[in-house]
């Protein structure tokens, strides 16, 4: 019963295609949503369970796309190898990286990603070369999952989802490993966790690279998704919002950090309506949410709720 | 060869003061707080827009970049009341969040004020560079210099000589005692925002007719300036100083030798190994943590 939540989560995304299958906010935006729901799931292993924060994680998800697009389509490779690359590419940074930045605390952390971030941000805008500069790869072949092109807007959704609950699936069987534990542990008293014989630093490491490799296979998919790159899509600003995106979670929860996810997706798609104005209604949402309820939407609209119910509630 | 280092070093300083200004100003607020302010590069950009805006207006120069540093210095309280005081005791990640948000806002009312396009000041004293050895200095780069040297003296002395800027040490120490000696913790955060809003304001007209100012153009300045106050350990505002100027060198530098494309990744490459080998920045304290 340890998956319920996941059980009913999983009939949910499996119903709403059948239910609408020409839905935009459910066939488009629901598969943007899923790319989403797949790196803040990854970024909470991180922050939410080992109490880490990454202002850079955009990086990583813009090396598996930069990966899938430039192998698929400057050296003709197989999809599938060059996403397997992409992973390969991005655990492999996080592992040499974790090391010497996860020793890092508190503001210090968020500079070092910060600045991991911009760099990778800076390479891809400047080897053009390989990368096409800031106007990005064009034509990136559609993915082949063993002779079957992945082509049109519901079957995008069902690979998409797919990866989704996979990650999701993964997710809630690692919090609950052994190595869940000693992340919770190192996220209460890092002190303490070390007087339990847990090994911090390689403790801190596993879940970097873990959380960089599910950044890297969002990437990919949406390379071949959207058969286009450029590094608008992996700046500092999609850094943020994926943080954003945890944080509106409550942190330490896999289905809140999804829900985040979720709920960040579909304002970005109501706020373009504004035009000139997006910009400043998100500054002001983004501020607001974060006073009033720095516990995250759920628990903050759940108090809300019951604060709502002994107000109203018929006194006996 | 030795001309064009030299020249690099005069850009160097020149930009180094700028990120020197603003990681003053987040070495103030993160020492009054405990928070770190993203929006302090918007500050920068408020500073030069108004700025420019006013002398558009019709007001004279020295009058408009009065009124653009009082300007930025409302909004730096208004900051402070509205989004900083409401979420005391907030995590890190909580009121990081919060400040971006406050730097995204920002920038909207920016980009509705004055829409996408770029603006520029006129230099203070014309614009025939002054040749200094093998070198051309503009005289725009004096200006910074000078002001910079000036504002930073002045800062140091508020410190070290006023009973108003000691008071504002003492809450950076310890809060809880500050209020016990009855100083007015509440009022030293406004101040300390403020303040740091003003410097920033500042450093954005000094700047503004070198390069020119647009919404955004506050955004790489403050993670600059994030970096200067990192680099020289958070929370000491002599060490951010020092941090900007380095960093300024550096980047000028490396734009200069290397690439100029990739003289963001060198700045930042550079605070990395900074943090990799010094945790806690150049000149920053070692703390022990309590457990």
């Amino acid at each position: 019963m340890r998956l319920a939540g996941f059980y009913v989560f999983a009939a949910v995304v499996a119903l709403l295609p059948v239910l609408f299958p020409t839905n935009y906010f459910v066939t488009v935006v629901g598969a943007s949503a899923g790319l989403h729901v797949i790196l803040a799931v990854g970024l909470n292993l991180l922050m939410g369970y080992a109490g880490q924060i990454s202002l850079g994680h955009a990086a990583f998800f813009g090396m598996g796309a930069y990966a899938s697009a430039i192998l698929t389509t400057r050296f003709g490779w197989y999809s599938l190898l060059a996403l397997a690359t992409g992973l390969l590419v991005a655990g492999t940074v996080a592992w040499l990286l974790a090391r010497p930045i996860l020793r890092l605390r508190g503001h210090y952390l968020a500079m070092a990603t910060l600045g991991f971030g911009i760099i990778v941000h800076v390479v891809m805008v400047q080897a053009t070369r390989w990368t096409g500069g800031p106007d990005g790869l064009a034509g990136v072949p559609p993915l082949n999952l063993l002779g079957w092109t992945v082509e049109g807007d519901l079957p995008w959704y069902g690979v998409i989802m797919a990866a989704m609950l996979l990650t999701v699936w993964l997710s809630l069987n690692l919090v609950d490993s052994q190595v869940g534990r000693a992340l919770r542990a190192v996220h209460g008293s890092e002190f303490a966790a070390q007087m339990m014989g847990i090994d911090i630093g390689r403790a801190k490491t596993q879940v970097f690279v873990v959380s960089a490799l599910f950044a890297a296979f969002a990437g990919s998919l949406f390379a071949h998704q959207q058969a286009f790159v450029s590094p608008d899509s992996f700046n500092l600003i999609v850094s943020v919002e994926l943080v954003t995106m945890v944080v509106l979670g409550g942190m330490a929860s896999t289905f809140g950090a999804a829900c985040g996810a979720i709920a960040l997706t579909l304002l970005n798609e109501w706020l373009v309506v504004f035009e000139d104005y997006e910009m400043l209604i998100h500054g002001a949402l983004l501020m607001a949410v974060m006073i009033f309820m720095p516990q995250g939407l759920f628990v903050g609209l759940s108090q809300g709720a019951r604060r709502l119910w002994a107000m109203v509630r018929p006194k006996s | 060869m030795l001309e064009q280092i030299f020249q690099f070093l005069v850009t160097g300083v020149t930009v180094g003061s700028l990120y020197a200004l603003v990681g003053l100003g987040f070495a103030l607020i993160y020492n009054a707080s405990d928070v770190v302010n993203f929006a302090q590069g918007e500050f920068v950009m408020l500073g030069a827009m108004t700025a420019i805006a006013l002398l558009g207006a019709g007001l004279p120069l020295p009058l408009a970049a009065l009124a653009a540093t009082l300007a930025a210095i409302l909004v730096g309280l208004l900051l402070e009341r509205f989004a900083i005081e409401p979420a005391q005791g907030a995590s890190v990640v909580t009121t990081i969040i919060i400040t971006i948000g406050a730097a995204i806002f920002l920038r909207g009312v920016a980009l509705l004020l004055w829409g996408k396009d770029f603006h520029a000041l006129p230099p203070f004293s014309g614009d025939a560079p002054i040749r200094l050895g093998g070198a051309t200095v503009l005289p725009q780069s004096l200006w910074v210099l000078g002001v910079t040297v000036l504002l930073v003296g002045l800062v140091r002395a508020f410190f070290n000589r006023t009973l108003l800027g000691k008071a504002l040490l003492a809450c950076s120490f310890n809060r809880a005692a500050a209020q016990l000696v009855g100083i007015n913790v509440r009022v030293m955060l406004r101040l300390a925002y403020g303040l740091s809003a003003g410097l920033g304001a500042i450093a954005g007209i000094l700047i503004a007719p070198i390069t020119f100012s647009s919404y955004e153009a506050g955004v790489m300045l403050g993670l600059k300036g994030f970096s200067a106050a990192i680099v020289g350990g958070i929370g000491n505002p002599m060490g951010a100083v020092a941090g900007g100027v380095l960093l300024g060198l550096l980047e000028a530098l490396g734009a200069g030798l290397i690439s100029s494309g990739y003289k963001d990744a060198i700045a930042f490459l550079f605070v990395l190994l900074v943090l990799f080998f010094e945790p806690t920045g150049l000149f920053g304290h070692k703390v022990a943590e309590r457990v």
